[in-house]
This record gives C-alpha cells, sequence and structure tokens, in this order.
C-alpha cells in the first residue's frame, strides 16, 4: 500500500508521454464510493427538480432574478462549495469529487456556465491568492451564494492574448485606494455578480494585477445582455469601470501577480471545463439514443440501422475515453496535493502546485472534452434527423450550447498550442526528459525493426505495444521538427497543432486502456465486454487520427530521403493489428440502445 | 414527536426489468435502487414537520438485506435522524407489516408514515396491515397532512373527490404527491449519513402462508395494424375475430 501511494504522488505531469503508467495508478470513474455517488444522484436530482422544467424561462432571460435564485437553490444544497475547505463554510472535499458535480451539473445548459464560472474563476482565485483577511470575508459568502462572482479578464481588444489588457489600476492620493478604469468583454455572470475579480495593470506595470472589487464600491456600469447563438440563459455583459475606487486591501495577492493569477485559475477552469463537457455529452447522447429507439423508419427503430449505430458507438467510445482521461487526472491532482501537503505545504499552495503540475494535461482534456461534446451533439442533431434541425427539439439547445466551450477557457487553438510548449519548457528546464526517449526513438528509427517477435499473449499486450509506439511517433515527429526549426518552432503552428493532436490522442487512448484493465481487473473479463471494444475503437481510431497528423507534420518540414525515413518511421510506429471496429461499434451501440441511454 | 418514516428500496423506475433461475428471481445485475417514490414524499413531509416541531425525531425503517443500506443511508442524508434495518427479504406484505408492528412496538410512534404503495409489488396494503397489528387507524392515500395538537388533519383521495378528514394520534398513513415536495439531500446532510445511527435487528419469526411462484412479464405488445378512418366495416371484423373483444 505504502508504495502504491509513494509512486502515484510521484507521477509528473506531462510524464506519460515517456513512462509507462500501469492500470493499479489510475483512478477509474467506477471506483467512485457511496457518498460520491448520492452526490451524483444529488446533482442529477438537482437538475431534473429545478433546471430541465425551465429551461426555456432560463434561456428567455425574461426574469433577470431566476439565475440568481437558482444559484440560491445550488447553494442551499451545497453545490457551490464543495472545493471550499470546511473552516470557511465549504465542505472540503477532494478535487475528484468536486469533478463530479462539474459532470453532472455539465448536462445544466445555461445554467451549468453560471454555476462553474461562480465556483471557478469566480471563487478560486481569492481562496487560492487570498490572504485570510480577504477569505474569512468573501469565501463563506460565495460558498453558500449569498454574494456571486464574476471573472473580468478579456477586454474588447484583449482575449487570448490575456496579457494586453488595457485596464488600468492608479493608487490615490491618500493612498488608500486603486482607481480603477476600464472595460472587460464577455463577463459571465456579469449580470448579477455581487463580486468581481478584475485584472488590470498598476501605472505601466508589464504585466496585470488582480483586484477583489464588490459591486458596491460603485463607479461599475455595464451593457446590456449579449445576445448569443448559445448558452442564451447565461448572463455576459461588458462591465465598466468607471473611477472604480478599490481598497488596497483588495489587490488580490502581489502586483503584477494577475498574470500568473489568470493561468493558474484557468488550470482548474480548463480539466473542470472538460468534464462538464462529458456530462453534456452523455446527456446530449442519452437523448438521442432515446429518440432513435423511438422513431421509426422503414416499419423500423432507426437504431436498428447500422448508420445510426456508428454514430452511437463512436460518440459513446469518445466520452466513456474522455471520461478516463479526466479522472485519471484529477487523481493525479488530488495524490500530488496530498503529497505536496503531507510534505508541510499550505493547503492553498499544494492545490495551485498540484494543478500547475498537472496543466498539460489541463490543457489536453479542455481540448477533448470540448470536442467529444461537439462531435457528440453534431451526431445527435443527425440522428435526429429534421427534428433535429427543429427550433423546438432538444438538440437545438444541445447544439448551439455546446458551441462556446471550444472558445472560452482559452480557445483549442490556444490550449493546443499550449500543451506542446509546456511540454517543451519543461524539457528545457530539465523537470521532463524528453531528450533521451527522443533519441532512442531515433536510434531505433535507423535500425532493423523489430517485427513483434515477441509472442507474448495476455489482456492488452499488443495493444500497449501500440500504445507505446505511438507515443514514438509522436516524439520522432516533435524532435525532428525541432531539431528543424529549433527557437522557430513557435512560427510553425500548423505543424504544433498536428503534435498536439498526437499528444492528446496518446493521452486519451492510455487512459481508456488502463481503465479498461483495471476495470477488468476487479470485475472480470466477461463482465466488461463492452467496455473492452470501446477501449480498443478509441485506442485503433486514436492511433488513425495521429497517424494522419503526424503524416501532416513530416510532410510540411522533411523532404527526400529524411522524408521517407520519417515517413516509414511514422508507418512502423502506427502499426496495429487489424480489427473488425464495425462489429465492435455494434456491440457498443446495442448496449446503449438496450438500456436507452449512455450507460457505460 | 416520534416520526417513523417506512422506505422500500425498489429499482429506479426506468430500470429494465428480468428475472432470473426460471422466473422466481428479480435481475438486479444492473439496476439502480432508490427510496420508493412515495416513500419519498412520506419522508419529505416527515422532515417538514420535524423542522417546524422542535423535539421531533425521524426514523426510517427498511425491512431488506443489507444492500439496501444505500438507500437507507440516502433517507439519513435527506434528513432523518437515525435508522433500522430489519435484516430479511421483504417476502410479502404481512410479513414487512409484522417487522413495522414489532419494532413500532417497542419505540412506540406519534406517526407511522410510508408510501400508499411501493413501486415494485404496488401491493399497497402494508400500511392497512400495520394499523391494524397495532389497534390504529390507518389511512390513504394520504395527500395532505397537518398536525394539530395530538389530532391531524387530512386530506384523502377518494373516488371522484376528495375527503377531508381528523384524526387522533397516533395513526399510520400511507402517502402520496402533493402531500410534501420531494426532497434532494443536501452537501451536509450526505456528509452526515454516515455518521448516524443505523440499527440492524433480525426479524421476528412470521408464518405468512404466502410463497411466490414465479414472475411473468407483460406479454410483449404486438405489431400496430392501421386501418384507414373510412373503413369502420373492416375495424368492426378486426375487433371481432382478431382481437376479440366484442
Ligand atoms: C459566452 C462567453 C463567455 C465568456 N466569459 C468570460 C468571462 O467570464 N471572463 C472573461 O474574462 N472572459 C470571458 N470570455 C472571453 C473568452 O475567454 C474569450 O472570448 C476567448 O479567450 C477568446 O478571445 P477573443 O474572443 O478575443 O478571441 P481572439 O483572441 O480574437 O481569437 C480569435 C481567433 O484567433 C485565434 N487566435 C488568437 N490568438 C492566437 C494565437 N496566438 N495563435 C493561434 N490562434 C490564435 C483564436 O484561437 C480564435 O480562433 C467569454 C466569452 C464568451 C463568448
Amino acid at each position: 500500500m505504502e508504495t502504491t501511494t509513494q509512486s502515484k504522488a510521484a507521477i509528473k505531469g506531462g510524464e506519460f508521454l515517456i513512462r509507462e503508467t500501469l492500470s493499479h495508478e489510475v483512478f477509474i470513474p467506477e471506483e467512485f464510493n457511496e457518498e460520491q455517488k448520492m452526490i451524483m444522484q444529488q446533482c442529477k436530482d438537482f437538475l431534473v427538480k429545478e433546471i430541465y422544467p425551465r429551461l426555456d424561462d432560463i434561456d428567455s432571460m425574461k426574469d433577470p432574478k431566476l439565475m440568481p435564485s437558482l444559484m440560491d437553490k445550488a447553494g442551499e444544497l451545497g453545490l457551490l462549495g464543495t472545493s471550499v475547505p470546511q473552516e470557511l463554510g465549504g465542505f472540503g472535499m477532494d478535487f475528484n469529487t468536486s469533478m463530479l458535480v462539474a459532470e453532472v451539473i455539465g448536462g445544466g445548459h445555461s445554467f451549468a456556465v453560471a454555476l462553474s464560472a461562480h465556483t471557478g474563476i469566480g471563487t478560486l482565485p481569492i481562496l487560492y491568492y487570498g490572504n485570510e483577511e480577504q477569505k474569512k470575508k468573501y469565501i463563506p459568502k460565495l460558498a453558500t451564494g449569498e454574494w456571486k462572482a464574476a471573472y473580468c479578464l478579456t477586454e474588447p481588444d484583449s482575449g487570448s492574448d490575456a496579457n494586453s489588457g488595457k485596464t488600468k489600476a492608479v493608487l490615490s492620493a491618500d493612498g488608500k485606494h486603486y482607481v480603477i478604469n476600464g472595460q472587460k468583454m464577455w463577463i459571465t455572470n456579469g449580470g448579477f455578480a455581487d463580486i468581481y475579480i478584475v485584472f488590470a495593470k498598476i501605472d505601466n506595470d508589464k504585466n496585470l494585477s488582480a483586484f477583489i472589487v464588490e459591486k458596491s464600491f460603485g463607479g461599475v456600469t455595464m451593457n446590456e445582455e449579449e445576445k448569443k447563438m448559445g448558452i442564451k440563459g447565461s448572463s455576459t455583459r461588458q462591465i465598466f469601470f468607471n473611477d472604480c475606487k478599490v481598497p488596497v486591501e483588495n489587490l488580490l495577492s502581489e502586483r503584477e501577480n494577475g498574470f500568473k493569477i489568470a493561468v493558474n485559475i484557468l488550470n482548474v477552469g480548463r480539466i473542470k471545463l472538460g468534464v462538464a463537457a462529458v456530462g453534456g455529452s452523455k446527456m446530449a447522447l442519452s437523448t438521442a439514443i432515446k429518440y432513435s429507439n423511438e422513431r421509426k423508419q422503414f416499419g423500423v427503430a432507426i437504431s436498428s440501422f447500422g448508420a445510426i449505430k456508428h454514430k452511437i458507438a463512436e460518440a459513446a467510445t469518445r466520452i466513456f475515453a474522455s471520461e478516463s482521461a479526466h479522472y485519471r487526472a484529477s487523481q493525479n491532482i488530488d495524490d500530488a496535493y496530498n503529497a505536496f501537503v503531507a510534505g508541510g505545504m499550505d493547503s492553498a499552495k499544494a492545490r495551485l502546485k498540484a494543478l500547475e503540475e498537472f496543466a498539460i494535461e489541463c490543457a489536453i482534456l479542455k481540448v477533448h472534452g470540448s470536442e467529444v461534446l461537439d462531435f457528440t451533439v453534431d451526431e445527435g442533431v443527425q440522428i435526429y434527423g429534421g427534428m433535429g434541425f427543429s427550433a423546438e427539439g432538444p438538440m437545438d439547445r444541445a447544439y448551439r450550447d455546446a458551441r462556446i466551450n471550444r472558445i472560452f477557457e482559452g480557445t483549442n487553438e490556444i490550449n493546443r498550442l499550449l500543451t506542446i510548449d509546456m511540454l517543451l519548457k519543461r524539457a528545457m528546464k530539465g523537470s521532463l526528459d524528453l531528450m533521451n526517449p527522443a533519441m532512442a526513438v531515433q536510434k531505433e528509427l535507423m535500425s532493423i525493426p523489430d517485427f513483434g517477435a515477441t509472442e507474448e499473449e495476455g489482456l492488452f499486450v499488443k495493444e500497449k505495444k501500440a500504445l507505446a509506439n505511438l507515443k514514438k511517433a509522436g516524439l520522432m515527429v516533435a524532435g525532428a521538427a525541432i531539431q528543424k526549426f529549433m527557437m522557430k518552432l513557435s512560427d510553425e503552428q500548423e505543424i504544433l497543432m498536428n503534435l498536439a493532436d498526437m499528444l492528446i490522442e496518446g493521452y486519451v487512448a492510455e487512459s481508456t486502456l488502463l481503465r479498461v484493465e483495471k476495470l477488468i481487473g476487479q470485475r472480470g473479463e466477461k463482465a466488461c465486454e463492452i467496455q473492452k471494444e470501446m477501449a480498443l475503437i478509441y485506442l485503433h481510431t486514436a492511433i488513425e487520427r495521429a497517424a494522419s497528423a503526424g503524416k501532416s507534420a513530416i510532410t510540411s518540414f522533411a523532404e527526400g530521403d529524411e522524408q521517407r525515413l520519417m515517413l516509414m518511421g511514422l508507418k512502423r510506429f502506427t502499426k496495429v493489428e487489424s480489427y473488425n471496429l464495425k462489429e465492435a461499434r455494434r456491440k457498443v451501440a446495442n448496449h446503449a440502445i438496450e438500456k436507452g441511454e449512455y450507460a457505460f | 414527536m416520534k416520526i417513523l418514516v417506512c422506505i422500500s428500496h425498489v429499482p429506479d423506475t426506468t430500470s429494465k426489468i428480468n428475472f432470473t433461475d426460471n422466473n422466481t428471481k428479480f435481475d438486479g445485475n444492473g439496476v439502480q435502487f432508490i427510496i420508493g417514490p412515495y416513500d419519498d414524499y412520506a419522508l419529505a413531509r416527515a422532515i417538514e414537520i420535524k423542522e417546524a416541531n422542535a423535539g421531533t425525531t425521524v426514523t426510517v425503517l427498511n425491512v431488506g438485506p443489507a444492500d439496501t443500506e444505500p438507500t437507507i443511508r440516502k433517507a439519513l442524508a435527506i434528513g432523518a435522524d437515525d435508522a433500522v434495518r430489519v435484516n430479511a427479504e421483504p417476502t410479502d406484505s404481512f410479513f414487512v407489516a409484522k417487522q413495522i408492528a414489532e419494532h413500532a412496538k417497542s419505540i412506540g410512534y406519534d406517526l407511522i408514515l410510508m408510501g400508499r404503495e411501493s413501486i415494485d409489488f404496488n401491493g399497497g396494503v402494508v400500511h392497512g396491515i400495520v394499523g391494524e397489528l397495532l389497534g390504529m387507524p390507518s389511512l390513504s392515500p394520504v395527500m395532505k397532512l397537518e398536525l394539530d395538537g395530538t389530532k391531524a388533519k387530512l386530506a384523502r383521495e377518494i373516488e371522484g373527490g376528495k375527503e377531508l378528514l381528523e384524526v387522533n394520534l397516533p395513526f399510520v398513513a400511507g402517502c402520496q404527491e402533493p402531500i410534501a415536495e420531494w426532497k434532494i439531500p443536501n452537501m451536509r446532510g450526505i456528509m452526515s449519513a454516515r455518521t448516524k445511527p443505523l440499527q440492524v435487528v433480525e426479524p421476528v419469526v412470521v408464518d405468512s402462508g404466502v410463497s411466490l411462484q414465479k414472475f411473468e412479464l407483460p406479454p410483449a405488445k404486438g405489431a400496430v395494424k392501421m386501418v384507414s378512418a373510412d373503413n369502420v366495416a373492416e375495424l368492426v371484423t378486426l375487433l371481432k375475430n382478431e382481437a376479440k373483444v366484442l
């Protein structure tokens, strides 16, 4: 037992690329305990009782008090305080449990956005960076929902380039206040928030600072609600700060530390967004599966058609895969946190350090979760046919609401760039040894291929080899690209996107395989037949997608013999024994169709 | 005041029902179990009464094997103070009622609430038998329950209308909506459920004289035959000869 915890705590972020993870090292959602399952049910019941009957009213925004009153109800149930320590009025739950809440509430459309902005980017800056007085003053009220929070980073001219904002803070003559002037845009919960986390530059600083601004300080005005494509019930405002006087004690952390706060808080935001998208996907797919069982054409339910089964199975598999990766990472974050705390670190700092350690995974998951959701709602519309295009059917809202997830909390382009950027930075700093594994791959490339002489049999032996090879393919392409472009690699965004795709696919495929391996260890192979098919489907398709990304990259920067050698290497590293994916998908789809929902 | 709420542990309403062992056993594999929805209303009303009357305690009771404990803890999370599990398969209504009555006798409750029926066997008679065994009035389905000193004012659904009653405590009630709004447990409740007392007692021996022979699923629905609206003659022939309902 001792050694397991030790090895778990020692897992480093990004390390999955160069280290073989063992199935006993990952947490799987099947291991949630009774209390966590009760919390999951609590969140589902909350959606059924309070949110689903009001989706149209929420989106119409006719009653501006509706959303805050629903937040109050969530607060009464304790849903706003899961991550807040007990001494500050919350429930001090581990990260994994707060992920579970985010996942289920993720099926809650606009409400999910309001709740996650409040509990995440609204509350966490104070919880993680606030001093004792700030925490005591604000956190208990935020944990119950008495005060609602918004996060003001984006400006009209400062979106992805978040540190470029023009909002200014100037110290007043008596030294008691910062006077803030500027304009913020796209502020979630802006319409009803009592507290704003505002990022601004003090004087002519290079970097942002962060402030806790109460609406009651005065000097805060706003435009009308933005008219949006989706999440129409989520309040989104432009907010103006005109000589807004903020007491000096409301500076959060230190001067010029704001950008770092923004970035670190986004780590949590990203993985939570990803898991909320998983929750939204499960909901949308279940709705589509039900419809496919009810809708008859040519005398039979459309769920009996292979083309529909393919869609159901593919969406289900991606959801299952994404879920596997999310909870693997969130447990890693909890383990790292516990190890830091055991080493004597302060709790808030340990949370941040743990999240920072797994920032690469957080970015990967944001991208993956949001893209699985978009895939699922798109196929959901298709399964509904004409009714999918009706503004009165459930797929309309699901489809429109999904889209924002690829944009906020850092666009998926920015997050793809970040995954590779962070990986290379860690390699350069020496905290992650990419060099030696990359060189080993190069050596292997020059040597005589190993034609699979290992005749080892056993669960996932071949698949694990394929996975290890997939990682080699990534290292090969990355290594060659770095050699080619050196410091100019950042100008080659197309290649970075390809590399990010290879990385994402590798991480998610591995997480899925490990989950199923562990599950089979617990329940036996027969009981996990469907899960096994999903792991295989995901692995095979992930390898295909990664091979295609690798090929795009190689052909864009290598020529002649070098290109030939690398393409051969890519082929070798992405070779898998053929598998009848059609049959596998049918099994997965039939299971879902029989259950009438996403039930894995 | 002491309130007893009896809860059943039943398959979720959306469960697929299957049987095993030659159709003599219910297949609980992959089925999610919940507190019986009518019992949930009874529990919610009991908690409301507790919240409005200081000193009131709510005990939940379930007759069932150990795997019903998560369901019992859910009731504790919702707000019951303690729980009793009678360690036995709830084989039939008389058996269950007898266990409830045995426990209730030993404590002396002012109010015994439960759902109008469980949603697995839908017997709907346990409250009646419990009342009989304890010599108390038993009323069902109760849609409204207001305490008034040592009395309670009830509204009961009856054929074609509503009946308003006044009854002396103690009594037994089979409840249904809208007696209370169903309750979602809050986080504090969920976290404290583990620490609330859950007492396991052995059943009393009952010779109920009922034994289960076999389960049967309702026959599968046949295909629908469409008859065009202006072909009444064909419809009549079909109803006579095929459906044999005329
Ligand atoms: C509904 C909604 C709610 C929001 N809520 C909040 C909130 O509560 N608080 C808050 O502070 N912000 C919020 N935002 C803002 C959101 O985070 C930004 O919209 C997002 O970061 C993108 O910034 P932008 O809109 O300026 O797009 P841009 O930065 O202008 O991006 C436009 C396109 O260019 C791409 N791009 C930009 N830079 C690069 C680059 N270096 N390399 C490659 N591609 C690049 C982007 O990926 C994108 O495809 C919200 C936005 C919306 C729509």
